[in-house]
């Protein structure tokens, strides 16, 4: 029980310490900052350590063991060796704090570098060029006619706003004449993604301040059951 | 040497995940799954340099006295207090009862969620400069933003309930969302990814060469 205050007031404490920055910037305020700035670095490496570095790579070259009914020690796995080169690259990456040799972690980040453009270089113009295009060019009545005239419209919209505001983004062709009307009508489909854009972000966040509230007035001062 | 090897290793890597795409057969298959554990190692060695760097830091502004040199303290204390605890776990740190989940439960979730709730009002401020309508393009962003607000609340159904269903503000919110919104999300998401294809292409091929930085 006791346990449990002390959890809730911790929580409480760190919160009205973030809100307390809403005044001006205070010591309790940093204090909090500094607690969340270590505990996020502390969860981050822990958890990728147990994640990554011994669930991919320990267990891996090193596959654990279990006693059959002969009562030999059976491993479940084959040791998968090629991992080591991964583990070589991971030592390689934090020689970077040596500054003699700090130039070898080059080795790592150009393989994190190389592995991610290629990585990005299908999947996004797979599901961001090709998917999209695809999902733009839709039937307009439907494909049995059966379509809605709130979805009709939606689907002319979306292909002229897209059409319109890649027209916006394409800087080699003066914008002017027809060009410079598509741009145009470009933009005003921009200023509504962006109006709308920030006024979901705008929910989200308080959505998440009303849980913030929620706690404290519930959960710490039990004002709300 | 110090810029040959590293653009060797980008372009190889790089076209392994490409053709690999294309022929998710032997070689390529292994090739790719070799390189998707030594980057998830890799990865983790990158999330470790930058604590460990964290720590330098800190333990240098502690060794010379700079300004607020306690919190240096603080981050340290509280890096290793989390650090311990998850190494002492063992592997099932995450499991429900453990300290391990005390903090993340208790100091964790309550900081990260309190640091972007903060934004709500650091938001409302930016939009009272932002929401004003000086032209045509300022009144769209201001309506469109007006109409999604008031379509995600009880209230703007309250005020629209005399009429029928579908021309509620919920369904105009939803509406602005499904489709405007989602027209200029298109055309922005595929200039972006044209970018970071033209970019990746360039990275693979050796013509850009900012990541290996100087000398």
């Amino acid at each position: 029980m006791f346990w449990e205050h002390f959890a809730v007031w911790v929580a409480a404490f760190l919160t009205l310490g973030i809100y307390s920055f809403l005044y001006k910037d205070n010591p309790w305020y940093k204090l909090c900052e500094s607690i969340f700035v270590g505990i996020s670095a502390g969860y981050w490496f822990v958890t990728l350590f147990w994640d990554n570095i011994y669930g991919k790579f320990w267990v891996g070259v090193f596959p654990p063991t279990h006693v059959n009914e002969l009562g030999e020690s059976v491993r479940t796995a084959q040791p998968d060796y090629w991992l080591l080169v991964g583990a070589v690259l991971g030592l390689l990456m934090l020689l970077r704090l040596v500054p003699k040799i700090g130039w070898l972690s080059r080795w790592s980040l150009a393989f994190i570098v190389g592995a991610t453009a290629g990585f990005y270089l299908i999947n996004y113009f797979s599901s961001n060029v090709m998917r999209q295009v695809q999902d733009t060019i839709m039937p307009l009545f439907g494909s049995g006619f059966d379509a809605s005239a709130y979805v009709i419209i939606g689907n002319i919209v979306v292909a002229v706003g897209t059409f319109t505001g890649l027209i916006y983004f394409f800087f080699s062709k003066e914008h002017r004449g027809a060009f410079g009307f598509s741009a145009k009508v470009g933009i005003f489909f921009l200023m509504v993604t962006f109006g709308a854009s920030f006024g979901y972000t705008v929910m989200s966040r308080m959505s998440l301040l009303i849980g913030r509230i929620d706690f404290l007035l519930s959960d710490w001062l039990g004002l709300i059951r | 040497m110090r810029r040959e090897i590293p653009l060797i290793i980008t372009g190889l890597v790089g076209i392994v995940f490409v053709v690999q795409y294309f022929i998710p057969h032997w070689p390529f298959n292994r090739m790719n799954a070799w390189f998707s554990d030594w980057f998830s190692i890799v990865q983790a060695c990158a999330i470790w340099l930058g604590a460990l760097n964290l720590l330098k830091i800190s333990l240098e502004k502690i060794a010379r006295r700079k300004s607020d040199w306690g919190y240096a303290v603080v981050i340290i204390a509280s890096f290793l207090l989390i650090t311990i605890i998850g190494f002492v776990e063992g592997e099932s740190f995450r499991d429900p009862g453990t300290r391990f989940t005390w903090l993340y439960d208790f100091v964790y979730t309550p900081l990260s969620s309190t640091m972007f709730a903060i934004l709500a009002f650091f938001v409302a401020s930016a939009s009272y400069r932002a929401f004003r309508a000086r032209n045509f393009e300022a009144t769209l962003l201001l309506l469109a933003a007006f109409f999604v607000m008031m379509g995600r609340v009880p209230v703007g159904d309250a005020l629209t309930a005399f009429m029928p269903e579908g021309w509620r503000l919920t369904d105009l919110a939803t509406w602005i969302m499904n489709f405007p919104q989602t027209a200029g999300q298109r055309a922005i998401m595929i200039g972006i990814a044209l970018g970071i294809v033209s970019t990746s292409l360039r990275i693979i091929l050796g013509i850009e060469r900012s990541h290996l930085g100087g000398d």
